[in-house]
């Protein structure tokens, strides 16, 4: 569904030139679960803002359901069914909660159907949807109707930048119910994720070790997670926190 | 309302959201005439008895009713000043919408300056509503310069709602304000300006009164090559608590001054300002685009939602 060809993302720093991503090329199949890990500034993020056209690559192909997206800009991939959950979600004064979920959904969709994407990221949907998408929310809240967005658009890939940073109060296992659900669609939706848990990293089909720009591994999760766990990769954030507490 | 026409139905429905006789008390003025009054067992609507305008009187305990008092103007060259006096009884609780609309399709200037007075009674509570609209494509501009003052006595609410979106091509907004003890201001303002318009707006709110407090918020966007000033300001005279929040979006070759000043004369007084002047974040742009919004209609739907 999503092939990049030799493609390459330099930027200006004070430094001079950078080169962030390096000669990446990399194929994805529909319906898979695909986790892309690796140091932090290893060029994650990046790369997935390369694949939804919120930065320009500098050299290379991208080619997504056969058509190539390289000069297509942000819109016009997201109409082609590419969905992005950023790391840091944008917070906006003056649009609700509901605004956002039917901008996403490219419809007036009613508020029971935004409660029921509400209550799939775990949050009690009548104290948010007339809520405000500004800094009175918590990160993590923030993080959750970022999902959300995900969940009201028909994505054909999904791409999610550390979704869990910041759930808190939110188990786990409810993300991962939502991974496992989104998968189920009908049009072969394929799930990329970017995250250093190890229990994400657990249910992938497929795992991309990234660091500084060039792919280090690449291969099914049997190959790769033995290799990784223990690794700076590779951490469990609750083990983290419950060690912290 | 057998003398309106269909373009004053229009300006009357975006002003005051009417689409027929509003219940309650009513006044509607249309091209500088009455086109409509109505009175209540609580509420008096009588007109001046010189010069034009009309005084409201609102009976003290009145409770739960309306008053509406629209103007609209849709004659090129129409140039007027009305005065509106308000008399509220002690612990009345009412709504009051008012607002003007303008169509110009003429080459002459029209211009509408409403001095609206509100003597608030004790414990009273007011909720005012006001909203300006221009339309019509002549040469002639639509101006509106309301001048609002409010007298607000012990334990006293006001809460204010004044919007201009569209449409208004000149228009200098002033209030004044002055609290006594425990009364309490509140205004939302929402100010858009597009093409070569221009809005100067500016209050001036004096808290005399221990216990007293001011909130004023103004929200603006300045698109193309309009220009705003925002001259907020709050005096505090006794043991009171003020806040001004002055946020505005600046776009094209839009340009905002924006001049927040306090006065405390009062080591107990409170005041705070905030006030902040900047382009839409390129990051929000980015995340709605990301939902399949065309950057143009990202920028709408974050304006909407500034202004809402
Ligand atoms: N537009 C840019 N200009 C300059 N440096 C950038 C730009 N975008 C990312 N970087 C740098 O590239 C590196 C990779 O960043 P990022 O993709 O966020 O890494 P990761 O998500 O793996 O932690 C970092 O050192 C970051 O500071
Ligand atoms: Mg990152």
């Amino acid at each position: 569904m999503l092939d990049l060809n030799h493609i390459s993302f330099q930027a200006e720093s004070e430094n001079g030139e950078i080169t962030i991503i390096n000669d990446i090329s990399l194929h994805l199949d529909s319906n898979k679960f695909i986790v892309i890990t690796g140091p932090n500034g290893g060029g994650k993020s990046t790369l997935a803002k390369l694949i939804a056209g919120i930065e320009p690559i500098t050299d290379g192909q991208i080619v997504f359901d056969g058509t190539d997206i390289t000069n297509m800009n942000i819109t016009e991939r997201a109409r082609l069914g590419i969905g992005f959950a950023f790391q840091q979600p944008v917070r906006f004064k003056g649009l609700t909660v509901l605004d956002l979920l039917r901008i996403a959904a490219g419809k007036n969709i009613s508020v029971s159907e935004a409660c029921e994407y509400l209550s799939e990221v775990g949050l009690c949907a009548k104290d948010y949807i007339r809520r405000e998408v500004n800094a009175s929310l918590s990160g993590g809240e923030l993080k959750r109707i970022e999902i959300a967005t995900i969940l009201a658009r028909d994505v054909r890939l999904a791409i999610f930048d550390e979704p869990e940073a910041g759930i808190d109060l939110w188990s786990f296992q409810n993300l991962i119910r939502i991974f496992e659900k989104m998968q189920q669609s009908e049009n072969g939706r394929t799930i990329l994720v970017i995250s250093h848990q190890e229990r994400i990293l657990n249910i992938a089909d497929e795992i991309i070790v990234l660091s500084e720009g060039k792919i280090l591994r690449q291969g099914s999760r049997d190959e790769i997670l033995p290799d990784i766990i223990g690794t700076k990769y590779a951490s469990d954030v609750c083990r983290k926190l419950s060690e912290e507490a | 309302m057998a003398k309106m026409d269909a373009i004053q139905m229009q300006l009357l429905q975006e002003v005051a959201g009417l689409h027929e006789i509003p219940e309650g008390a009513y006044n509607l003025r249309a091209n500088g005439e009455t086109a409509g009054r109505q009175s209540t067992a609580n509420i008096t609507i009588t007109p001046k008895e010189a010069g034009s305008g009309i005084d409201i009187h609102i009976k003290e305990g009145t409770k739960h009713e309306s008053v509406h008092i629209p103007v609209v103007l849709s004659e090129s060259g129409l140039k007027e000043t009305v005065y509106n006096d308000f008399y509220v009884g002690d612990d009345a609780d009412v709504l009051i919408v008012a607002g003007c609309g303008i169509d110009n399709c003429g080459t002459q200037d029209s211009e509408h300056d409403g001095i609206h007075r509100f003597f608030v009674g004790k414990h009273a509570k007011i909720k005012y509503v006001e909203k300006h609209y221009g339309s019509g494509n002549g040469d002639g501009k639509r101006i509106l310069n309301p001048v609002t003052e409010v007298y607000l006595d012990e334990g006293s609410t006001m809460e204010m709602e004044m919007v201009q979106i569209k449409g208004v091509d000149s228009t200098e907004r002033t209030t004044i304000a002055e609290l006594k003890a425990d009364a309490k201001l509140i205004v939302r303002e929402r100010l858009m300006t597009h093409g070569q318009q221009s809005a100067l707006s500016a209050y001036k709110v004096t808290l005399d009164g221990d216990g007293s407090s001011a909130d004023v918020v103004s929200r603006s966007v300045a698109r193309d090559r309009s220009y705003q000033k925002l001259d907020l300001c709050i005096l505090g005279n006794a043991a009171c608590s003020g806040h001004t929040e002055c946020d505005s979006i600046i776009m094209d070759e839009g340009r905002i001054l924006a001049v927040p000043s306090l006065e405390a004369n009062s080591v107990d007084a409170e005041l705070v300002h905030e006030a902040a002047i900047g382009k839409i974040a390129g990051e929000q742009l980015i995340k709605l685009m990301t939902l399949g919004l065309t950057e143009a209609e990202a920028e709408e739907q974050i304006i909407n939602g500034f202004l809402k």
